[in-house]
């Protein structure tokens, strides 16, 4: 993975700086909330509930595993013995206190870490595909594009306030597994006739209020042009986007405003003058940043089947089948620790998780770890006759659920419990759910879905591509929960439909129980809750959903995160 | 209105300013305003209304509003002694891509003023884009603001300031004692 070198060293420390001057300044009063505000915000510091938030940066969702201790170091020094992997691959601390965050800092730093440019009206952490350099299907690995994004974006002096934020991701493979769709940038790697390397680039997508898919603004654009390009696309939406209303500020609005070809054209016409500048990639840069991404030191190993040695064992073979991911060497496996146990707010992880998490990576995965944006943690190195032990280990310490993909891998934010933005309580929904159809079997029947739960139109639920999605929204002060299906990320992405008037949070378990039904009685052989949902549309699933009056359940898991 | 900058940040130093920046108010239009005499800034607007008087003037300065674009300056940046770039709100960005452009696309090598919603913490950036004079908030201590100005000693990207990215200026490697992995736990 990269490692910081002196510059990177320096920036970083003298961030660690400004920012306890700035800290400094605001308890002594010399700077107001409202100017101080912007400031934590780009070093992910959020005002919640009951404390300070703070969310570090995982850039791309590479993490090593002293990276991992350090987490857990903060989880226990500065919080509350936890943390939460949170849908863009990076991790939220919910319990922080505004006096110590320079030194979380200085802490961070130490492992080559920080939390800038985690929120803010800024351009955010790069997200891109947790099986980057493992996958048989990539094209090539996108972490040293992302890398070099990371540097050229980060304090860029000219997009330090944009309209709104400002989200990039990248994917290098066949399969789109980094959602750049719904993104306001979004790169997938592709040839030319020649043969070259460079990107489709895609600009305006994003979930929120306003879920729009990317346009295609550039078929192919060379690798080396990436910055100049990023920058003209930049400088137009700095200049042109909408800063009157924050809820049309995303660059979506203006793509959509101006029409593609215009943004396009205004986008070109900025190019022409940077085209070929400073900024353009050189092979000697690209090498340099490449070679830290570079394959580790793979045994040669025969491919083997791992459950030949444990036929008769059902739960290995559920592992198996569902958190283990194929390899592009032989002999070798990507492991999906999963976050989701039932009675576990989704994403969250103890410290001693942590560590042993740390210490499973060094152990079976040349020491890194991967977040995903499902909110799991990816062992992207395990070889395959390693598999049965790893599974014993992860399962001791509640990590190896076999839901990866299922209904109980829920994708959720955190939701009116901590976040101050949401409508709604996200938690307590993704509990009862995930308590009734806690049955495995039940889960392995019902086969692919995305269940993804989102307290607010800001959507870091990901609601708007789920198979299922739950909003969580009020209504005369109270919450209810707006249901939509059919949404999908991947290569065929697409903002889910909702199916009517909004439901009580005691009734969502029952409402998901009726959709399920509707699938499971209308599925052809092999279809996925999704596909059957595109086909159908709508209409049965609410025709059936509303058919009776839906009781609702008994308040259910809200001791578990209490 | 007039607005009086006694003292200014320009080059990195606190310097004297006998500047004085027009601002319009609701009931004055371009083309009429008068312009006091002496070393005024003018709204771009009323540069472009009163172009012929001004112009004769020994000293004028224009300023650029956030939502007008530096390119209608365009074949006349010579006669300014000064060109400032107004900021209404110290979170709109869009200033700071107007400085870069009147630099690095039109060319403008005189003073460059941030004038308005100027803070602090901005100064850094606003440098980096080609500003080289600031009129801080007049609620805020000077001294305090030119501190701003000093932050950082290295860069990643290019910029008006720093022509090349850090990749195309230095040999970049990691050296055995950059590393000093988890001394914090």
């Amino acid at each position: 993975m990269y490692l910081y070198d002196q510059y990177d060293h320096l920036i970083v420390r003298e961030r660690v700086a400004q920012f306890r001057d700035q800290v400094a300044r605001r308890l002594s009063g010399e700077l107001e909330e409202s100017e101080f505000l912007p400031l934590r915000l780009q070093n992910g510091l959020y005002m919640q509930r009951h404390a300070y938030m703070l969310r570090v940066a995982v850039p791309y969702g590479l993490l090593s595993s002293a990276q991992m201790r350090m987490f857990a170091h903060i989880a226990r020094k500065y919080d509350r013995g936890y943390g939460h992997f949170t849908t863009r691959q990076n991790i939220q601390y919910n319990w922080i206190e505004l006096e110590q965050t320079p030194d979380i800092l200085a802490d961070l730093a130490s492992v080559e870490m920080h939390a800038i440019q985690t929120s803010g009206n800024c351009i955010r952490n790069i997200t891109s595909d947790e099986y980057a350099g493992v996958a048989a299907d990539e094209i090539i690995d996108p972490r040293p594009f992302a890398e070099i994004l990371r540097q050229w974006s980060t304090f860029h002096p000219e997009f330090i306030a944009l309209p709104r934020k400002f989200k990039v991701a990248i994917n290098g493979a066949l399969e789109d597994r980094a959602a750049i769709a719904v993104h306001d940038i979004g790169l997938a790697v592709v040839t030319n006739e020649a043969g070259e390397i460079g990107f489709r680039f895609m600009a305006g997508g994003g979930m929120g209020r306003t879920p729009i898919l990317g346009s295609v603004i550039r078929e192919f654009l060379p690798w080396q042009h990436l910055l100049t390009y990023t920058e003209a696309v930049m400088r137009v939406y700095n200049q042109y986007g909408r800063r009157d209303n924050k809820y049309k500020a995303r660059i979506k609005i203006l793509l959509k405003a101006l029409g593609v070809e215009e943004f396009t054209r205004q986008v070109e016409a900025e190019w022409a003058d940077l085209k070929d500048g400073p900024e353009t990639l050189t092979q000697e840069e690209l090498d340099r940043v490449a070679a830290y991404f570079a394959p580790p030191a793979y045994a040669a190993l025969p491919a083997i089947d791992p459950l030949a040695e444990h036929p008769d064992n059902k739960g290995f073979a559920n592992w198996l089948s569902r958190n283990v991911k194929p390899h592009k060497v032989p002999g070798y496996a990507a492991v999906l620790l999963s976050l989701k146990k039932t009675g576990v707010p989704p994403g969250d992880a103890t410290a001693e998780q942590m560590d042993f998490i740390a210490d499973l990576a060094e152990r079976y995965s040349f020491g890194e770890i991967r977040p995903t944006h499902e909110q799991n943690l990816v062992l992207a190195d395990v070889r395959q006759d390693q598999l049965f032990a790893l599974w014993q280990e992860a399962k001791a310490r509640g990590l190896a659920t076999p839901n990866i993909g299922l209904l109980t891998d829920i994708i959720c934010c955190p939701g009116g419990d901590f976040c101050s933005l949401a409508n709604a309580k996200s938690l307590p929904i993704a509990a009862a759910i995930a308590e009734r159809f806690d049955n495995l079997d039940f889960q392995h029947d019902i086969g692919d879905i995305e269940l993804n739960i989102s307290g607010c139109i800001n959507a870091c639920g990901h609601h708007h591509v789920g198979s299922i999605g739950v909003l969580g929204v009020d209504k005369d002060g109270s919450e209810w929960y707006q249901v939509s299906i059919g949404g999908a990320q991947g290569n065929n992405p697409a903002i889910g439909k909702i199916i009517g008037p909004s439901f009580s949070a005691l009734q969502m378990p029952e409402v998901i129980d009726r959709l399920l039904q509707v699938y499971v009685r209308s599925r052809f052989e092999g279809e996925r809750f999704v596909d059957t949902a595109q086909r159908l549309g709508i209409t049965p699933f609410k025709e059936h959903v509303y058919a009776t009056p839906i009781v609702a359940g008994a308040p259910a898991g809200e001791d578990h995160y209490a | 209105m007039l607005e009086l900058h006694p003292q200014i940040i320009k080059d990195k130093t606190i310097v004297a300013d006998d500047w004085s920046v027009l601002r319009l108010d609701d009931t004055e239009s371009p083309e009429t305003v008068e312009v006091p005499d002496g070393k005024i800034i003018v709204p771009l607007l009323v540069w472009q209304a009163q172009r012929e008087q001004l112009a004769a003037r020994p000293e004028i300065g224009v300023w650029i509003g956030a939502d007008e674009r530096p390119d209608e300056l365009k074949g006349e940046l010579d006669k300014f002694a000064v060109i400032a770039v107004n900021f209404p709100k110290f979170t709109d960005g869009r200033g700071m891509s107007i400085a870069f452009n009147l630099r690095r696309r039109l060319g403008y090598s005189g003073e460059l003023r941030a004038i308005g919603d100027v803070l602090r913490d901005q100064l850094f950036s606003m440098h980096r884009v080609g500003f080289n004079a600031y009129a801080p908030r007049p609620d805020r201590n000077i001294e305090d603001a030119l501190k701003g100005l000093f932050v950082f000693s290295e860069v990643y990207q290019a910029s008006v300031d720093q022509k090349q990215p850090l990749f195309r200026r230095t040999h970049r490697e990691v050296q055995p004692g950059d590393s000093d992995v988890g001394y914090g736990i």
